[in-house]
């Protein structure tokens, strides 16, 4: 411990934590007042309901953020959900629920390396290149399934079902999805990975600065290559869950998804300039995205309306992010 | 003899000036890479050179082209404008949903006022904040149809009134008034970006910020007027839609930006800024557009443009990043 007299005080100690913990402050302070101001808010079936909600959007965002922190952007997760949701969908009735998924697990990974190895190892910007891939993709869904929606014909006999419908626990009315477990499940999986490991580091490492990281020795390429591969697994995740729930799939069904879960992300705190971020802030923001919504809902706005709420709060967010970090409110 | 001789050489000396506007414009080679293929391939040459046919692609092409228009800008001063596709829908909705209380011109007026104003705190937003434009009009896309979706209650307008639809309809001498519009405003901005003080400023901004700030450019002013003019262009275009159609839909402009991106980095426009040009942006929107429609000739199933159209984004990467070490030294003098 520090002398008392050497010890900062209460409001640079305040305003630390609001500098680091700004976003946790401000869930914490959203909590509080929705809990306050809508009566059907803080119950827990009301909570795990947005949690089981977001879990599919958060899966796919927990990946991204990967991509993100090592300095890239990944666009085409919305239109490779469509394709992996269809794929697996479709041929679960084929060949069978395993072969499916693994099916299906390769096809998300061989368009994460496609996304790595453009943007990884030829060094290709990486907004037009996922742009690129985004309409690539949804063109393959589309000669896929001949533009046919497709679902699953017998929803009641097959264990495919647990993945989206499953409940863990169901205990005096409060039911554990396994679609939350698993989002927390990978959260905790992929938070290790992110901040225990040496991959992790090197991932920070080559989103703060490429070139720096490539004077020390870092394999850049091979290391953005894996981020996009590990996007494009939550995606896959992601699908199984999707697909499981709805028990079927339109060929458009991941469309705009990329931009809420980049909203996601942002709302969290990480940046999109890379180098910094973490798995914690990625679910804390997409379940304020949640609770947003949710809260707007039950005081009976329109559905819509958390676009707009959205909207001003990603503007917000990472505006008073930039301020903090130039130390004044306007630039210019 | 000397006289045919010269001739010769004079018609070197122009393919070699033909040629080497390609070289600078290689989309315009594309162009007519695809109007070769189109007009020779036997399925497709009865219909595809055909006057007809032709003024068609002009006229699908009006859409995507007066977006891609302001987005030139936008995107040669550095940034990017996601919300556009919103912005269409919001300004059809307007301009279909207040005519029966306003009339049709004020209405469309009200709509184009919608995307001006929205396109003004886009980049009212980016320059003030300092939040990269990225970001602005991402949170910009959701918010917008968000509003469209809260005004439209998610209805489609129809237009009770002729005159709208009769003069989405409409031709100029043979060819369609949209497609005149749009021709209109790209010769008109051609000229602004080129000739104009703005103009050269705005390349100035996205070429070296720093140093057009030291040189005494006011960014802002540049910045603001670059992204009104894409939010009043975006709205333009989602009115000339509607009338074409005799409706609005509240889903309208969807992937729009995609479209819109793609046609001007095909066109050569740098996503880092400072370089592009509207002759470009032109022949972006063209080669999409006569690929779409000479595919359908061919009956293509038309999900294979999209896998083309991505597939062509990211090659232009390739060739952009193998020429632009002889580029720079070029473009710059």
């Amino acid at each position: 411990m520090q002398h008392a007299s050497s010890s900062p005080t209460w409001r640079e100690r305040a305003a630390g934590i609001l500098r680091d913990q700004g976003i946790l402050v401000a869930f914490v302070l959203l909590m509080v007042v929705m809990s306050l101001s809508i009566d059907r808010f803080a119950t827990s079936e009301n909570i795990l309901a947005v949690i089981r909600q977001v879990s599919i959007l958060g899966t796919i965002a927990l990946g991204v953020t990967f991509v993100v922190i090592g300095g890239n952007l990944d666009l085409s997760v919305g239109s490779m959900l469509s394709l992996t949701t269809v794929m697996v969908v479709d041929l679960h009735d084929k060949i069978g629920p395993g072969p499916a998924i693994a099916v299906t697990l390769v096809v998300a990974l061989l368009a994460g390396a496609v996304n790595g190895t453009l943007v990884g190892i030829f060094r290709l910007n990486s907004l037009i290149v996922t742009l690129g891939m985004l309409s690539v993709l949804q063109g393959a869904t589309l000669l896929y399934s001949g533009g046919k929606n497709v679902d699953i014909v017998n929803q009641d006999e097959t264990w495919f079902a647990v993945f989206g419908r499953g409940r863990l626990i169901s205990a005096g009315g409060i039911d554990i999805n396994v679609p939350v477990v698993l989002f927390l499940g990978l959260a905790v999986i992929l938070g290790i990975v992110l901040h225990r490991t040496s991959f992790g580091r090197k991932v920070f490492a080559v989103g703060g600065n490429r070139v720096a990281a490539a004077y020390s020795g870092l394999r850049s390429s091979r290391i953005v290559f894996m981020t996009y591969l590990i996007s494009a697994f939550s995606v896959f995740a992601g699908a199984v869950i999707l697909g499981s729930r709805v028990m079927g799939s339109q060929n458009t069904v991941g469309q705009t998804w990329e931009l809420q879960v980049l909203a996601g992300i942002i709302l969290g705190g990480t940046s999109l300039l890379g180098g910094s971020g973490s798995i914690f802030k990625t679910v804390i923001g997409v379940l304020i995205f949640g609770f947003i919504n949710n809260g707007l809902l039950l005081l009976g706005f329109p559905f819509y309306a958390q676009w707009i709420v959205t909207w001003i709060v990603i503007i917000l967010v990472v505006w008073l992010d930039v301020a903090a970090k130039r130390g004044k409110l306007w630039a210019a | 003899m000397s006289a045919p001789a010269a001739t010769t050489e004079r018609n070197a000396g122009g393919a070699r000036t033909f040629l080497r506007a390609l070289a600078r414009q290689p989309i315009w080679a594309v162009l007519i890479v695809e109007l070769l293929f189109f007009g020779l391939m036997p399925q497709t040459r009865e219909v595809f050179l055909s006057t007809g046919n032709l003024l068609n692609i002009l006229l699908q092409s009006t859409f995507i082209g007066i977006v891609a228009l302001g987005m030139t800008y936008v995107m040669i001063n550095g940034e990017i404008d996601l919300s556009i596709g919103p912005i269409m829908a919001l300004a059809a909705s307007l301009s279909v949903g207040l005519q029966m209380d306003l009339g049709l011109i004020p209405a469309a007026l009200v709509g184009l006022l919608a995307g001006i104003g929205l396109g003004f705190f886009n980049g009212l937003v980016t320059f003030k904040t300092g939040v990269d434009s990225f970001i602005v009009t991402l949170g910009a896309m959701l918010g917008i149809r968000g509003l469209v979706f809260v005004y439209t209650q998610q209805d489609s307008f129809f237009s009770m009134n002729f005159a709208y639809s009769d003069f989405g309809l409409s031709s100029v001498g043979g060819v369609p008034t949209l497609a005149v519009i749009f021709l209109a405003l790209a010769v008109i901005l051609h000229l602004v970006l080129t000739q104009t003080r703005h103009g050269r400023d705005t390349y100035a901004v996205g070429g070296n910020r720093d140093a057009a700030l030291n040189a005494g450019v006011r960014i802002g002013r540049h910045v603001l007027i670059n992204f009104s003019m894409l939010g009043g262009l975006a709205a333009l275009s989602g009115i000339l839609l509607s009338t074409q159609m005799g409706a609005s839909t509240p889903n309208m402009g969807t992937v729009y930006e995609l479209w819109v991106i793609t046609a001007v980095v095909l066109g050569g426009t740098k996503l880092t800024g400072g370089h592009g040009s509207i002759v470009g942006t032109v022949g972006g929107v063209l080669a999409i557009q006569m690929l779409r429609n000479g595919m359908n000739l061919l009956q293509v199933q038309a999900y294979w443009v999209q896998v083309i159209i991505g597939v062509m984004l990211i090659a232009v990467l390739f060739v952009d990043k193998r020429t632009s070490v002889s580029g720079q030294g070029r473009v710059r003098t």
